[in-house]
């Protein structure tokens, strides 16, 4: 066996001054596999929602069809777009270096955001005032916690990004704080995955 | 949106009232007496012995990987003995309540129990078992022995490794808080559904059940992504995929189930919790809800965990037969591809749980066919197992006897559950004890394993070994009652005796109840040995060497028993896949390091227990709807995480003399002695 060999004149035991890992790449890893368990979540929030998305489920009430608004839909889409490109030239900035440069696109990404979360609260609230709360049927449910995850999702990104407006001037450029602005895009990039998907799932496909 | 609850509710103190402690039942009257004693002995002994400094500093702020797992096995053991108690009770309750005629006392018809407690006892039982201690037990010997075994100096990310504790923790206190403030849920471990909805469970027990598995299960996700990435990143220089441990190849794969199945848990209790705070219908009987919904959920997080908990304990086999055979592990390759092929068929047979759902013939016999699948990879680990064992030089120390009748104890496990895999057989015995005797077998396996990593590494880490003749009663005496336990339960199972009876209306199956009952106070027995073996152990405590087997394969037997709180004072390098045994061929086991390098390590930190307890009381304040309570708790979590991505401390670094002293007087570097207090690195020196 090749791993197996016997010690010879060039056989090392110990390996001084081995630097273990490299932080930065192990946090990136890390973070994936937080994506991949927080995707996981999304995952299990889907299968409710196509199992309960049928007249069955719905009790009596609307389904997809009578409630979701394509069009509507599509220009939330283009403002959780919208705030990933200004998060992607936030990092084009950093890579300059530029300080005001990643803070502008910071505060874009997040103006964006809260004018995605003013349409989905607003249609969801809207939705409630009918009478179609999450609490009126197994399809609004399934509905309502899904969106409302999502933005839960968005939300809790918001406030990642005010912390970072607090630490890039205390802090600088530490290799704390890139790690976390780099982690922070994929994050960012993956809650926009997922509205794309439900977009595409609840309402383009579930519009007809 | 909020649910009406039936019952007294007021702002300060939500659904607590004076009736939620249960001061009129004498049991848990009794139960608490004896853990109020407990507790105040161990206060008192820490106050008395001025060791509380000791214990914040040393323990409950450390982000040692050897400590954080030492304390999850401490979890793990308390809560053992917990569900123990639970089946001894439940046991008990069986072997009394037997006929019509049977007398009853303390409240009860029949036996001792009225069904609701009774029905809180077994669902207990199961959700600590599996949740709050096989976990916990094999989290904590996974956290303990992987780093050593790859030769890195701790985990990738040692403050969330505290952080997972606490979490674990926090959900381990609620369910025994539910003992003594209010009542646990009485829905069976799985929460049969819609018997967990609020209309027919309006108590709190099936909240506390419910946010007790939802906070423990975040810090099982959170430990499954330390343990990959600490695989993945921070082998030492040498191991390539092929040199890795088996341990650590199972561990690896048991942590993808984890990352991969916990989610889906998370889903589906928090989707219960809307349909019992939101009065949302996900799960409800009407409005929409759909049963199956939750039961295809669960399972599908369930069975996988079933694999999350076996996948270790047989790397734990693949450490100790070859060790105590004195032989390579038979099949390294076929063993790895086998743990692979059955944590990957994990997440294809979650049906089979529940083949009398109906989903017919087509869907029942991909999922039959699938579980039978299972059986392949895992004879293919069976058949090397033997091997290794065959005409190898065998020692029959404890480990290796625990070992050895964990395979037993998967042939009698295994074999049913492929009779099992069967729908037609599994629509007649479904609901039987015979399956609780089939899964018993496959988790007292998985203790079987436990006890097996217990007394195999304890010395690593403590510097001492287990008291053999001690540890031998123990075995013994275990696996006697687990024989006679179950194998009574087996036939009681074919006789027709459905699971979760708190009333035995069929006095034919007295005998067999009976001997159960004598199992049981076997079990009783072998905890005094248990207990006795780390008596007398800790009373002698005699040192041994680096390798305390003398046979010993693998990395962590490299460095030394107790070993030192930094691990190896200099990475070794790897050059074979069972490297020690590589060196102790060639006459290299005694080598050590030419000089030793300064060491850079994490600072203690006080914000995971924080952080820990404070999601206690969120949980605490969510179950009796004390939204003050919860909703501070939330918005200190938030803060703490906030506040500690503020913090600049950059750990310290030992320096090479130190490390010198420590090296020559190991008491001084154990995990047990008292470290001086470090200044941390500036940012200066530390680039």
């Amino acid at each position: 066996m090749a791993t197996q060999a016997a010690p010879g004149a060039g056989t090392r035991l110990f390996h001084p001054h081995f630097e273990g890992h490299d932080q930065i790449s192990a946090r990136t890893l890390g973070f994936w596999l937080y994506m991949l368990s927080d995707a996981l979540l999304f995952t299990g929030l889907f299968l409710a929602y196509a199992v309960l998305n049928n007249p069955m489920g719905a009790a009596g009430g609307p389904i997809a069809t009578q409630i979701v608004n394509p069009v509507e839909g599509m220009w939330q889409t283009y403002a959780v777009l919208g705030s990933v490109a200004a998060y992607s030239l936030a990092t084009v900035a950093l890579k300059k270096g530029s300080m005001v440069g990643v803070m502008a696109g910071i505060v874009i990404s997040i103006l964006l955001a809260l004018v995605f979360l003013g349409y989905e609260v607003h249609d969801l609230m809207g939705l409630m005032a009918q009478g179609h709360g999450p609490d009126s049927s197994g399809f609004l449910s399934a509905f309502f916690v899904l969106i409302a995850t999502h933005g839960l999702h968005m939300v809790f990104g918001i406030l990642w990004m005010i912390v970072m407006l607090v630490q890039i001037p205390t802090l600088g450029f530490s290799p704390n704080v890139v790690a976390r602005l780099l982690n922070l895009r994929m994050f960012w990039q993956f809650q926009a995955t997922v509205w794309v998907l439900v977009y595409v799932y609840v309402y383009m496909i579930g519009a007809f | 949106m909020q649910v009406a609850i039936q019952g007294p509710w007021s702002p300060l103190l939500g659904r607590l009232t004076l009736s939620a402690i249960p001061y009129t039942n004498p049991i848990l009257v009794g139960t608490f007496a004896v853990a109020a004693l407990i507790a105040l002995v161990v206060a008192g002994a820490v106050l008395y012995y001025k060791k509380l400094g000791y214990l914040w500093r040393e323990w409950l702020t450390t982000v040692d990987h050897k400590k954080i797992g030492v304390m999850y096995i401490i979890v793990g053991l308390v809560m053992f003995f917990r569900a123990f108690v639970d089946g001894l009770m439940m046991r008990t309750q069986q072997a009394m309540a037997i006929g019509p005629h049977s007398p009853g006392v303390l409240g009860a018809q029949h036996g001792y129990l009225p069904p609701f407690h009774f029905d809180q006892v077994y669902s207990a039982h199961g959700t600590i078992m599996i949740l709050f201690a096989a976990t916990p037990l094999l989290t904590g010997l996974t956290n303990v022995v992987v780093p050593l075994q790859i030769g890195a100096r701790d985990m990738a990310f040692p403050y969330m490794n505290a952080l997972s504790l606490w979490l674990t923790t926090a959900g381990a206190i609620l369910v025994m808080l539910s003992l003594f403030v209010g009542d646990f849920s009485s829905a069976g471990w799985v929460g049969l559904i819609p018997l967990t909805e609020l209309p027919y469970s309006p108590g709190v027990g099936v909240d506390y059940w419910m946010w007790a598995i939802q906070i423990s299960s975040i810090g099982t996700t959170l430990n499954a992504i330390n343990m990959i990435v600490t695989i993945i990143k921070m082998r030492a220089p040498g191991m390539g995929w092929f040199r890795v441990p088996v341990f650590t190849w199972t561990t690896l794969s048991t942590n993808i189930i984890g990352l991969t199945a916990f989610p889906i848990l998370g889903v589906v209790l928090a989707l219960l919790g809307a349909d019992r705070y939101l009065g949302t219908h996900f799960f409800t009987a009407g409005n929409g809800g759909n049963l199956m919904l939750y039961t295809n959920m669960f399972w599908i997080w369930g069975h996988p965990e079933v694999y999350f908990l076996v996948l270790p304990a047989f790397g734990i086999f693949s450490e100790i037969i070859p060790t105590f055979s004195e032989k390579p592990l038979f099949g390294y390759t076929t063993m790895v591809a086998a743990t692979f092929a059955i944590a990957g068929i994990s997440w294809a047979v979650w049906l089979h749980h529940f083949f009398t759902m109906g989903a017919g013939a087509d869907v029942n016999g991909f999922f039959s066919i699938a579980t039978m699948l299972v059986g392949i990879p895992t004879g293919v680990k069976v058949f090397n197992w033997m091997f290794t064992l065959y005409r190898g030089r065998l020692t029959f120390t404890t480990p290796m006897l625990w070992a050895l009748a964990g395979l037993f104890l998967l042939l009698v496990g295994g074999i049913t559950g492929m009779m099992l895999a069967i729908p037609a057989i599994n629509y007649t015995v479904h609901n039987s004890v015979f399956v609780i005797a089939h899964f018993h077998c496959m988790v007292l396996l998985v203790a079987a394993a436990i006890f097996a990593g217990v007394v195999y590494w304890f010395p690593k880490v403590f510097g001492f070994q287990l008291d053999e003749k001690n540890g031998l009663m123990f075995f013994w005496s275990f696996i006697t009652a687990t024989a006679i336990v179950f194998t009574a339960m087996f036939a009681l199972g074919f006789q027709g005796e459905t699971r979760r009876l708190d009333y035995i209306f069929n006095p034919a199956w007295r005998p067999m109840l009976w001997t159960e009952e004598a199992g049981m106070m076997l079990y009783l027995v072998s905890i005094f040995y248990f207990l006795r073996m780390l008596y007398v152990s800790l009373r002698d405590r005699v040192p041994v060497a680096s390798d305390p087997w003398g046979t010993a394969r693998t990395l962590e037997f490299l460095t030394h028993s107790p070993v030192p709180f930094y691990n190896f004072a200099v990475t070794p390098q790897v050059n074979a896949r069972d490297e020690l045994a590589w060196r102790r061929e060639h006459g290299l086991d005694k080598a050590q390091p030419e000089a030793f390098e300064p060491i850079h390590m994490p600072s203690n930190t006080g914000v995971p227990i924080i952080i820990g307890m404070l999601s206690l009381t969120l949980g605490f304040g969510l179950i009796w709807r004390i939204w003050w309570m919860a909703g501070f708790s939330l918005l200190a979590i938030i803060i703490a995480v906030i506040i500690r991505s503020f913090d600049k401390n950059l750990g310290y670094e030992l320096k090479p003399e130190e490390v010198a002293a420590m090296e020559r007087n190991l008491a001084t570097a154990s995990i047990i002695a008292e470290q001086p207090a470090r200044t941390p690195l500036t940012e200066a020196e530390a680039h």
